[in-house]
């Protein structure tokens, strides 16, 4: 039974539904957790681990938590920023981010954390590992050298049927996502579209879509990532 | 006081950031009387004189000149900057690195599409020549860096402000708009 309660975040009194998760009921008081793998909307798979909070002293993901009355939920601390600051930071040594010339850079979510963690270098050592870029795709491009395997278009992007059309191949340290050769045939413009979206980073681009909007106008050019949550009217509280 | 004494050099790097500074305008004026130059490919000063207080550093190391330079700079200065994409990380020179050496070697002078004259054949190996390393690397896997202005280029702006932090040893400024990966 879906019910009103009382949450408390950072010290500040929320009031939430029982049916939703930590990372919701934040984000509808005004209040950003940072994610990579959470998109609103898609089932939430606490993949990236960036959401983490403490809940009543526990380090749990904020979206695949759901909220309970008189939750003590600790978000903005220094110690889960650092934390936070330190899964960017592997992400970007891990995979090959070139972002002068990546076309995703200015609306990339992995990027605009960087942005907003102020991280000017990685502390660690980049690994530059050899991976390919698939572009037999009519419409799309699947660059595995930026993908953060966040599963984001696996969840969201199916056919009438519900089948992914983007899966996982091979294991382990060599697991990689791609288009599913069958499926993948019947790909819309639409839909093709809507995977750019929703990937958080420049992995899946539509072909000739690339770098349309100016440096300057781009989404995370002038704006944080999550000012657009922090700057909200909050009616709820 | 003496005047602080910057010094700066391209590595791998394609001159941008160095460009980036002179983009700071007329501020180019203050800057002069602010510091003093020694190495640099600004004012042509090929090797060091004298100690110096910050070295900017453009472009990562793909070469054993580039290391023997970034050393150098380490050796002569206080401070060391990684100025922008290419020092920090490689930037666009590190695409290669998941390509063998002797492959883009070949691309280069033997099977590019834009290859010509080489009749010969020859893939120049002359003991005169910089040896290129395996990979592009970054300057702090190299030698130790004390700050990390990204961008590519870095905004005059963002130079600017750090430049006269370290001067005046006021904290900086890091309004969003400057730190940019692009
Ligand atoms: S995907 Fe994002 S972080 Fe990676 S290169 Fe592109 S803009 Fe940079
Ligand atoms: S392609 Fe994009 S959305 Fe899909 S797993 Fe990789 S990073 Fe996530």
């Amino acid at each position: 039974m879906n019910k009103v309660v009382k949450i408390d975040i950072d010290g500040l009194e929320c009031i939430a539904n029982s049916d939703q998760y930590i990372i919701e009921a934040a984000r509808e008081n005004g209040i950003y957790i940072p994610t990579l793998c959470n998109y609103p909307g898609v089932k939430p798979k606490g993949g990236c681990r960036i959401c983490t909070v403490r809940v009543n002293g526990k380090q749990m993901t904020a979206c695949t938590t759901p909220v309970s009355d008189g939750m003590r939920i600790e978000n903005n601390t220094e110690e889960l920023i650092n934390l936070r600051k330190s899964i960017v930071e592997l992400l970007l040594v891990e995979g090959n981010h070139f972002c002068p010339s990546c076309e995703k850079s200015g609306n990339c979510e992995l990027q605009a954390l960087a942005y907003r963690f102020g991280i000017m270098a990685p502390r660690f050592p980049y690994l530059f590992p050899v991976r390919k870029v698939d572009a037999s795709h009519p419409k799309i491009i699947k660059d595995q050298n930026r993908c953060i395997l966040c599963k984001r278009c696996i969840r969201a992007i199916t056919d009438e049927k519900g089948r992914s059309v983007f899966a996982y191949r091979r294991r382990s340290s060599r697991v990689e996502v791609v288009v599913d050769s069958k499926l993948g045939k019947q790909l819309t413009d639409e839909l093709a579209q809507k995977a750019m979206d929703v990937c958080p980073v420049g992995s899946i681009l539509v072909k000739e879509k690339g770098f349309i909007t100016p440096i300057g106008e781009r989404k995370y050019d002038k704006n944080p990532i999550g000012s657009d949550i922090e700057n909200i009217t909050i009616t709820k509280r | 006081m003496s005047k602080p004494i910057v010094a700066t050099t391209s590595l791998a790097g394609c001159f941008g950031c160095h460009m980036s500074v002179l983009d700071i305008d007329d501020r180019i004026l203050e800057l002069i009387e602010l510091v003093e130059f020694n190495k640099s490919p600004i004012n042509d000063i090929k090797k060091f004189t004298k100690k110096c207080d910050i070295g900017l550093i453009e472009g990562g190391c793909a070469n054993s000149e580039n290391v023997h330079v970034l050393k150098d700079f380490r050796e002569h200065c206080k401070i060391l900057i990684s100025l922008g994409e290419c020092a920090i990380m490689g930037g666009l020179p590190a695409m290669r690195n998941g390509i063998p050496v002797r492959e883009c070697l070949e691309e280069a002078y033997l099977n590019g599409l834009t290859v010509a004259g080489n009749t010969g054949k020859i893939i120049p190996n002359d003991p005169e020549l910089p040896m290129l390393l395996d990979k592009v690397y970054p300057c702090h896997e190299v030698v130790k860096i004390d700050y990390f202005l990204p961008g590519c280029p870095p905004r005059a702006d963002l130079i600017w402000d750090a430049l006269v932090a370290l001067i005046t040893g006021d904290e900086m400024k890091l309004p969003y708009e400057v730190i940019k990966f692009d």
